[in-house]
């Protein structure tokens, strides 16, 4: 292994303040400098990224007096992907008086993550939950209530309390919406400086601070220098470096990865976690991958036929002949083991030839039996939705004939690394949201994310960001300092590049080639023989792209293709990251599944002697083996404990 | 199956755009639209020839992103966004026409993409609440009548995509600002901003360029998430109260 | 704008396009009340001559002594005509504001309604079928009050003008032709006016909609019962 990687120094998390779990969130605000508002004029923060995690800090921001430029790549703030996200948000309110506290969000979240997140952060991602849903309301967003006017909540996630927050099945559009209005809000108080249509292409790096942004104007194609005191990522996820995914077409980790080849901590990358229950692919044109709601597990049974190749129509194969192999395996939760259980074993039995579909790549999710129970309209009112949904992209009746699902990437649990004030290693660059790796550990409970991002956006970073704020404003800087001029001519240089090799392939196929290499080696599951040979492939596929790629057209223009052929640029490099990654930690925990690592009856395997730590993977140059520094997790108020679902 | 494809080509907002016409085989009826226009895209760009541009990103309907008129209707045959419109709504042989949203507003930026900012701007405007972080009481300190927050919320599902826009004969963009101005004027929270919101938002909408409305109803018609045109009742109610009343000053 | 003090904003809205649609609803009711009692004047005509011509003299004796003589029809017409006016000119700033608002350069190649066709056709004329309804108000003015025009014969009384304008087949025609550009600009006119002022709320679009269609139907048919009475024979 040594090969791929070499151990640096391990690495501690300065800001993380010490004493009672409850009091620590409140500590670290007393002892954060403050600036004084009539300075806080005079300096300025870049963020990237409007999501919930970039809109909810631009506009506390901006509301507080700091001077803020926001970006985004689409052409509003408000198409951000979290307007995607459909089930709700956490928040440890105890509405329901249903034994709901902080420490229980807390000790939920930890569990979840299986044990690779930080407890601190996490505690204070429970406790600010709280505010998030006050503040929202305020905002009006449209929650779901019930007749007496008071807020709505449901379980989500197997979870034993009542605690998620929703507005029917499109809950991260209104929350951004809200987002989105107040950063709006600011933007015609004029401490808001609006982006959009411009990506993030580098960072600026001035005597070791984060002074500012190449960003390139994706309609006119100029390449643009950015400065400001402080630098905010909020960038999201990088789900797409699998190519069907859940995400956005445009998610991308350019933003991110570009601060991790100038120095920032890149943590965790192979985490990432497949949610079971999407709509399969229906062929190779196929772009992206629909959720469907976890709840139809509660009512639907999962089966496939017990012969591969049994192509008859799923009604006319018997009962005898079906396995319903989660019902069979796991006796005690049968259709609903979590998420990461649920996958693995639809991917093992399409693994056997046994999947149904085009490509065989599909499990039956059948709600014969519930309707036969239930009655039709009974589950009409329970999924209708869902099911018109499921008809208007499969083109199938789900009342008549079984859905087909299968599990998609969904998420990423890894990211920059940042430290308790969500700085990442780069003094002056801070991290948020789906794009930082603080919060999750190895695994992301459902509805936690909007927690996290908007608790980053409105409540922590506007905390702790003026802890950097107040030694500035710092130098003032000019396009011709020489790190801006070298980033911006790196910039150009790539893009050059790109639209002169004019080669015989499209950036799609690259990407589509990258996607399935590590959905097959460095997705549900991982090996170490099939993780090398990714590894190898990966790095062939990268050099024939530099090599083989068409981007036509040229810079100065609306550019889709040049967009894409960058983005996936940098999906070559995190994807050899993922796999290292992947490779080095021998263990199974969360949505990361070491074949090697399982117990008799193949359950996820932990072991936190050996690998109880966060990797923070520190950039070496491209192809050159990056620097592990391990950042040693410690639990005082949660006990270890193995996960079983049997 | 095979189709016929004519675009709207156009290469900035400055030059003078055209229709060209495209075979694409073997679409299958499982495709979305965008896919269809993805496989288009591969082939241009082998037979070196710049693919065609156009908004995208979600591609479940939530984001707003996506949007042309296909066939002379907004999104197409069927009432969602275009990244959910399905080639099994079309047959073999069928010839497409596919061209930008059409508006003063709307300035094309390249082929089928068009600059929308406008929307962002009437909300700048005033769609909004002022609730400054961290300023919000207990969130259950104000309860809302489960009629009122749906209503809020029927009209807060707009993805801003601005179909309504491209469909309106006025290319009016009441039912957008509409869908704000209820959403905002439904909840409690919302109240104290009320009559001035509306003639902000209003003013704006003006502005930009939009049409009027006269209740033509194409807007809703089109509209992927179902916004009521009762919506634009609304609004005029609001505003004709917040003039006659005045207290908006 | 977003930065214009409040009473700037609130005086342009004075001027915005709703305002404007606003006025010409309320111009429109005034104008819609009048053809309600136009069109039963006409429905007189069944009542003989005598009827008939004693109602237009009772129009010009209308609040006698207070008012002079056809005063009290002089104050209906100046409101009318002012009406017209203001419903004239909104129609035309915002014809040209939706002129603006797609310009020549960016028509669709294709364009299709998602709606029903006639609905479609009764929106799509509102504008030209106003002009051609003041073109036929200057001729029938010309024709029935002023009788400048009088085919058939001129008269003094009101009652025989329109007999024996109305016993010849084009003059007949000409007024179907009107009146039915009346009753579908009344079509959408009626339900757009309710809608401007607020009336359409949640569920209660199609209510609007017939209660529109209803009020044009009665009043087109009411137009035309008298005409085609005579043209017929069934007056004389
Ligand atoms: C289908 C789906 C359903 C989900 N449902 C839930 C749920 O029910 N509950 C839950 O808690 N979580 C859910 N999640 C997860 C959650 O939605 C996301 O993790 C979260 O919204 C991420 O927010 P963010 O602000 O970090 O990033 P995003 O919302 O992804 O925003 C990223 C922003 O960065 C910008 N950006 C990116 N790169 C660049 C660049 N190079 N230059 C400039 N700008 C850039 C983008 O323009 C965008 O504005 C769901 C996710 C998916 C995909
Ligand atoms: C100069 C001639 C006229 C023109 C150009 C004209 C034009 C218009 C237009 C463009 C509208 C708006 C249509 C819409 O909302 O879609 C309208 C509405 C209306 N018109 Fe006219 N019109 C004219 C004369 C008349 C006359 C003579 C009457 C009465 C008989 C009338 C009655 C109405 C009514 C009731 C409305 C509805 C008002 C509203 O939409 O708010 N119009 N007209
Ligand atoms: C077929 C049906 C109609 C008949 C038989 C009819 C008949 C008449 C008559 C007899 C007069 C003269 C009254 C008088 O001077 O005492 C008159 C006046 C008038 N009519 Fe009609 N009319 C008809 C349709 C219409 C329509 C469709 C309109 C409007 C759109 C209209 C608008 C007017 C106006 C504005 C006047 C003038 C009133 C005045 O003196 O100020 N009429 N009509
Ligand atoms: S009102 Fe409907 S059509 Fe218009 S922008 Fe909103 S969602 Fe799109
Ligand atoms: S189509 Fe246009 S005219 Fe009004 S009702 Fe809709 S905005
Ligand atoms: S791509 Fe997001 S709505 Fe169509």
């Amino acid at each position: 292994m040594a090969e791929l990687y070499i151990e640096g120094d391990p690495i501690r998390d300065e800001k993380a303040p010490a004493g009672p779990i409850q009091e620590r969130w409140d500590n670290r605000r007393f002892s954060a400098k403050l600036v004084n508002p009539a300075n806080r004029r005079k300096l300025s923060v870049i963020i990237v990224g409007t999501g919930l995690a970039g809109a909810s800090a631009a506009a506390t921001l901006g509301e507080a007096g700091y001077e803020v430029k926001s970006f985004c790549y689409q052409d509003s703030p408000r198409r951000a992907h979290s307007i995607a996200a459909q089930g709700g948000i956490n928040a440890a309110k105890n509405y329901r008086n249903d034994g709901d506290s902080v420490h229980r969000l807390f000790y939920d979240t930890v569990k979840g993550g299986d044990f690779r997140s930080r407890e601190s952060n996490v505690y204070r991602l429970s406790q600010v939950s709280v505010e998030i849903i006050d503040q929202c309301v305020a905002q009006g967003v449209p929650f779901a209530r019930e007749y007496g006017g008071l807020l709505d909540n449901r379980s989500f996630g197997g979870v034993q309390v009542s605690r998620t927050f929703y507005a029917r099945g499109q809950t991260g559009q209104q929350l951004l919406i809200g987002a989105y209005q107040a950063l709006e809000r600011q933007v015609a108080a004029g401490t808001v400086e609006m982006n959009t249509r411009h990506e993030m292409l580098e960072l600026i790096v001035v005597d070791g601070r984060a002074r500012g942004i190449i960003a390139r104007d994706m309609v006119t194609g100029e390449i643009e220098t950015h400065f400001a005191d402080a630098v905010v990522l909020s960038s999201g996820g990088y789900g797409n470096v699998f190519y069907l995914s859940t995400n956005a077409m445009g998610c991308n980790v350019t933003a991110s990865w570009r601060a991790h080849r100038k120095g920032a901590l890149f943590a965790n990358p192979c985490y990432t976690q497949i949610h079971p229950t999407c709509i399969p692919v229906s062929g190779d044109y196929q772009s992206k991958l629909t959720l469907m709601s976890e709840s139809l597990r509660n009512d639907g049974r999962i089966w496939v036929p017990k012969e591969g190749g049994d192509a008859r129509d799923p009604r006319e194969i018997p009962d005898d002949e079906r396995d319903y192999y989660l019902e069979r395996r796991y006796p005690a939760f049968g259709n609903l083991v979590p998420r990461d259980i649920a996958s693995r074993a639809a991917k093992n039995v399409c693994d056997e030839g046994r999947g149904v579909g085009p490509g065989g790549l599909g499990v039956y999710l059948d709600f014969a039996d519930a309707i036969k129970r239930m009655g039709r309209p009974a589950v009409e009112a329970k999924y209708g939705n869902l099911f018109d949904m499921y008809q208007r992209i499969t083109g199938e009746n789900p009342y008549e004939v079984p859905m087909r699902i299968y599990p998609a990437v969904h998420y990423t649990m890894g990211g920059v690394w940042v430290d308790y004030d969500l700085q990442s290693s780069i003094p002056g660059l801070f991290v948020t949201g789906e794009a930082n790796f603080s919060d999750h550990g190895a695994n992301r409970l459902g509805a936690s994310a909007l927690m996290q991002g908007l608790a980053d956006g409105y409540f922590v970073l506007p905390n702790t960001i003026n802890d950097y704020l107040a030694d500035g404003p710092f130098e003032k800087l000019d396009e011709n300092t020489p790190e801006a001029k070298e980033a911006a001519e790196a910039v150009r240089e790539r893009i050059d590049t790109l639209l002169s090799i004019n080669g015989e392939r499209t950036v799609d196929s690259f990407h589509k080639e990258l996607g399935q290499l590590m959905w097959d080696y460095c997705g549900m599951e991982r090996s170490e023989e099939g993780l090398r040979k990714a590894l190898e492939r990966i790095r062939e596929l990268r050099t024939e792209f530099w090599r083989n790629v068409r981007v036509l057209g040229s810079n100065d223009e609306l550019n889709q293709a040049l967009e894409k052929a960058g983005r996936v640029a940098d999906f070559f490099e995190l994807a050899e990251l993922m796999c290292i990654d992947a490779l080095h930690r021998r263990e199974s925990c969360g949505g990361h599944f070491r074949a090697e690592s399982q117990t008799e009856d193949g359950e996820a395997l932990r072991d936190d002697g050996n690998f109880g730590y966060v990797a923070a993977w520190q950039f070496s140059g491209t192809g050159r083996p990056p620097v592990l520094r391990k950042e040693d997790l410690t639990y005082e108020y949660v006990e270890m404990k193995q996960r079983s679902y049997k | 199956m095979n189709i016929t494809l004519r675009v709207w080509r156009q290469r900035s907002s400055g030059d003078e755009g055209r229709m060209v016409t495209y075979q694409v085989e073997d679409v299958s009826a499982d495709m979305s639209f965008l896919e269809m226009l993805d496989v288009l895209n591969e082939k241009l760009t082998l037979a070196g020839e710049e693919p065609v541009a156009f908004d995208h990103d979600c591609r479940e309907g939530i984001c707003g992103a996506c949007g042309v008129v296909i066939d002379g209707v907004a999104h197409g045959p069927e009432t969602t966004t275009t990244c959910q419109l399905h080639m099994r709504s079309f047959n073999d042989g069928d010839t497409i026409t596919v061209e930008p949203w059409r508006a003063k507003a709307f300035p094309v930026v390249k082929d089928l993409v068009v600059d929308r900012g406008a929307f962002d701007r009437i909300i700048q405007a005033g769609g909004y609440i002022s609730a400054p972080t961290g300023s919000a009481p207990d969130a259950h300190a104000m309860p809302v009548p489960k009629g009122d927050a749906d209503r809020a919320f029927d009209a807060a599902t707009c993805i801003g995509c601005g179909a309504c826009v491209a469909a309106c004969p006025n290319a009016s963009g009441m039912l957008f600002t509409a869908a704000k101005v209820t959403h905002l004027g439904a909840v409690p929270q919302g109240q104290p901003e009320r009559e001035a919101r509306v003639v902000q938002m209003l003013n704006q909408h003006d502005e930009e360029e939009f049409g009027g409305c006269t209740n033509i109803g194409e807007c809703a018609a089109v509209c992927p998430k179902g916004i009521p045109l009762d919506t634009i009742s609304q609004l005029n109610r609001d505003l004709l109260g917040s003039l006659a009343t005045g207290s908006a000053e | 704008m977003a930065n214009i003090p409040l009473t700037k904003q609130r005086s342009a809205a004075f001027r915005s396009s709703v305002a404007l649609k606003s006025a010409m609803a309320v111009t429109g009711a005034v104008l819609v009340l009048f053809l309600v009692a136009h069109m039963y004047g006409n429905l007189l005509i069944f009542g003989g001559q005598q009827a008939f011509d004693d109602y237009s003299h009772h129009l010009r004796e209308l609040g006698e002594p207070m008012l002079p003589h056809g005063g009290a029809l002089w104050i209906i017409r100046v409101v009318l005509l002012a009406s017209v006016l203001v419903h004239a000119y909104a129609a035309v700033v915002l014809w040209a504001r939706a002129a603006r608002a797609r310009p020549a350069g960016q028509r669709y190649a294709v364009r299709k309604s998602a709606q029903s066709p006639v609905r479609r056709y009764a929106t799509q004329t509102m504008r030209w079928g106003g002009v051609i309804i003041v073109l036929f108000v200057v001729y029938h003015l010309l024709h029935l009050t002023t009788n400048d025009i009088a085919p058939g014969g001129a008269s003094a009384s009101p009652y025989e003008r329109v007999v024996n304008g109305f016993s010849i087949w084009w003059v007949v025609l000409s007024y179907v032709v009107a009146v039915l550009a009346v009753g579908y600009h009344l079509w959408h006119g009626i339900w757009s006016a309710l809608a401007t002022l607020g009336a359409n709320r949640a569920g209660r679009e199609r209510a609007l909609r017939t209660t529109a269609a209803a009020i044009a139907t009665i009043i087109t048919v009411g137009f035309l019962i008298p005409p085609f009475s005579i043209l017929l024979g069934l007056v004389s």
